[in-house]
């Protein structure tokens, strides 16, 4: 078991390295563009331009500037936007990133918990009303876009209701950081936590009821009903612990690329400082540098968070253990 | 029927009598078990014959009550040691399952569960049954799968599923079932999963089960073979139906039935020049939903004429002190030949003279 955590953890700077080298081929080595312009920015004067061309190495060969790029993003960690005036990239992401930590983690366990409990419930009640105004309800929750939500809900505790006692409560728009106040904290993140969790419960829920479902036709299911057991002792020692071997693979993928700045659209409607923002400004600027790192920052998040599944998944499936 | 009244020790253990499970489908309630009725005795073993589809397995589940799937209608009584299982609430069920009755499964592949370990599966049933700690019960698992012929068990109570090959969990799966040590033992074709020498270490264990722990067994299989090696009584099912029921030497000797006959003629004789093609039966059981008026087997029976196509099929008719056959040929005068001593009968039109087919001048060598 040690072996195959190693055999992931050296796989995994493999796959990092290749990445770095992908994302760095795609935005200074292609062809007929001149990454120098593109860094400094707009109407950028020539002494910039020259500067920027010793900074980065531009007039020496590609592995160099590689090496330099890394260097830049990993060591020294000076990498500087021009479009925004000189504003160190290296540092701004790691001022965002506990924003989207904060706003990811709380609506994983607010989607894992719920749609566990309703993916269960329904599996367990299959065919009854309960089952399918659940499963109904999942459909309702897929099918809302999340900006949607968050602007409705928005409306409805900023403005709307926000003088009666039930929203009374809710903070203004932003971040409040957990090291300053816990319980700010939460109250700012409390509802994009929902309205982030709401698609991935429908998802996870249909999911593991039609996986609890499948399963309960499995010869072992079976053989636990035989051993006498209760049927809720069966539906979770047996079904859910085994449905958690999908359940998992899901949602590592989901969480990751959350993390890597996939809630983009949560951090835009709520005005939270994440990773997410940070993207998609770069973005409307053209800020290559600041491209680059968040991509990097993504990249990193979704292989380090395959990792961390995969050796989940080891600890999950006995029969992975020894595959490997 | 008032078994209760009954003084313990004429009680058979298990007394099933017009047994019916229906299943609903296309808004029609499709007989799949049609008024199977058989008693087993403290410590006998008796052996559920027929084919794929002749409605075995459904039976035992349905003796477990482990049928659940919507609108299935289960009829008639099944007694165990006087308590009525038909019909029994799920929760009084339960505390039978795995304690009184247990039950064994085909393919041991898939019957554990594959994220826990072998012991502790087995440990689970015990637990479930039985106040006992976790050692306790530890112990019990250990020495059960030592008891099943597991090497050092011990270590392979840690052990996951995939681990063991398909012997060795089929060992541990009847170590799981005689775990709270079950008066009754359904063991759903055991052995077909396993390769021979392995089916024979498995039947042998069976087969001491009763000496060993006091159980009886209700052994499903469509093999001849095992029963005839294993099987103090015989049950032939066929489509849903009792065909002939009566104790397994005198099944194998003197079979009552045309399909019972038909059989044992498709095993490979032991002695005597080897046939060239082995007898088959022509044709394939009727689907339950297209089963004919009269006697189930009729089409494909090569003694089938008028009486046997009437609507209802032939009752059981003893052919012997206590084997029964349901068929016509014996109630009209015209039992068939006994077997062994002529060897196959299948091609012999009724009961004249002995057919000649597979004993070729001289027998042997």
């Amino acid at each position: 078991m040690i072996t195959a955590l190693l055999r992931r953890l050296g796989q995994t700077v493999f796959v990092l390295f290749g990445i770095s080298a992908l994302v760095f081929m795609v935005f200074f080595a292609t062809p007929g563009a001149d990454p120098t312009a593109r860094i400094a920015g707009r109407n950028a004067s020539p002494q910039t331009m020259e500067k920027v061309r010793k900074e980065y190495g531009f007039d020496r060969p590609l592995p160099v500037q590689y090496a330099t790029m890394m260097k830049k993003l990993f060591i020294t960690q000076d990498l500087a936007s021009y479009v925004d005036r000189g504003e160190l990239v290296v540092p701004e992401i790691a001022r965002a990133a506990p924003v989207t930590v904060s706003l990811v983690c709380g609506a994983a366990v607010i989607w894992v918990v719920v749609s566990i409990a309703m993916g269960t419930v329904a599996a367990a009640l299959k065919g009854t009303w309960i089952d399918r105004s659940l499963m109904m309800l999942g459909l309702v929750g897929i099918s809302m876009p999340v900006f949607w939500l968050g602007q409705v809900t928005n409306l409805v505790t900023q403005s709307r209701y926000h003088d009666t006692w039930l929203f009374s409560w809710v903070p203004g728009l932003g971040y409040v950081p957990l090291t300053e106040n816990p319980w700010g904290w939460f109250k700012a993140l409390v509802i994009p936590w929902v309205v982030l969790a709401v698609m991935f419960i429908g998802i996870y829920s249909r999911v593991l009821r039609a996986d609890l479902v499948a399963l309960s036709g499995e010869d072992f299911m079976r053989t636990a009903r035989a051993k006498g057991l209760s049927p809720t002792r069966v539906l979770l020692r047996h079904g859910l612990r085994t449905s958690l071997v999908t359940f998992v693979s899901l949602f590592g993928l989901d969480f990751a690329q959350l993390v890597g700045g996939g809630a983009l659209l949560t951090e835009v409607v709520f005005g939270l400082p994440g990773v997410g923002r940070l993207t998609y400004q770069a973005l409307t600027n053209l800020d290559l540098p600041l491209i680059m790192a968040t991509v990097m920052y993504s990249a990193v998040f979704v292989v380090l968070a395959n990792a961390v599944v995969d050796s989940v998944y080891l600890l999950l499936d006995p029969r992975v253990r020894d595959a490997r | 029927m008032h078994a209760d009244t009954m003084p313990s020790p004429a009680l058979p253990l298990l007394d099933v009598r017009n047994l019916c499970v229906s299943f609903p489908s296309g808004g029609r309630l499709i007989p799949i078990v049609e008024n199977v009725s058989f008693t087993l005795a403290e410590q006998e073993i008796l052996g559920l014959v027929g084919e794929s589809g002749s409605g075995k397995s459904v039976t035992a589940m349905a003796l477990m009550g482990l049928i659940d799937s919507p609108g299935v209608v289960i009829t008639g009584s099944a007694l165990f040691r006087g308590q009525e299982l038909v019909g029994l609430p799920q929760k009084q069920l339960r505390r039978l399952r795995g304690r009184q009755i247990a039950m064994i499964f085909q393919d041991p592949m898939t019957a554990f569960t594959p994220v826990y370990t072998i012991g502790w599966q087995i440990d689970e049933q015990i637990r479930a049954h039985e106040k006992l700690s976790r050692k306790q019960a530890r112990a019990r698992t250990v020495q059960l799968l030592g008891e099943m012929g597991v090497p050092d068990p011990a270590r392979t109570a840690d052990r996951y599923p995939h681990q063991l090959s398909g012997g060795l969990r089929q060992r541990a799966m009847i170590a799981m079932a005689l775990s709270c040590n079950p008066a009754l033992l359904i063991a759903d074709e055991p052995t077909t999963a396993l390769d021979v020498t392995v089916q024979a270490q498995i039947l042998d264990l069976i087969r001491n089960l009763r000496t060993s722990h006091g159980s009886s067994v209700l052994l499903i299989t469509h093999d001849m073979g095992v029963v005839a090696e294993t099987c103090d009584a015989t049950l032939v099912l066929y489509s849903g139906r009792v065909a002939e029921t009566g104790p397994t030497a005198d099944v194998f000797a003197r079979p009552g039935h045309p399909y019972t006959t038909a059989l044992l003629a498709s095993i490979p004789p032991l002695y005597g020049a080897r046939p060239d093609r082995l007898p088959a039966i022509a044709g394939a059981p009727p689907a339950p939903l297209h089963r004919p008026a009269g006697c189930a087997f009729g089409p494909r029976c090569q003694f089938v004429h008028t009486p046997c196509l009437a609507a209802p099929p032939p009752a059981l008719f003893a052919v012997g002190p206590s084997q029964a056959a349901a068929c016509v040929l014996p109630a009209e005068g015209t039992p068939l030949p006994p077997r062994l001593t002529e060897g196959a009968v299948v091609t012999a039109p009724v009961s004249s003279q002995p057919p000649a087919q597979f004993s070729s001048p001289e027998a042997q060598s």
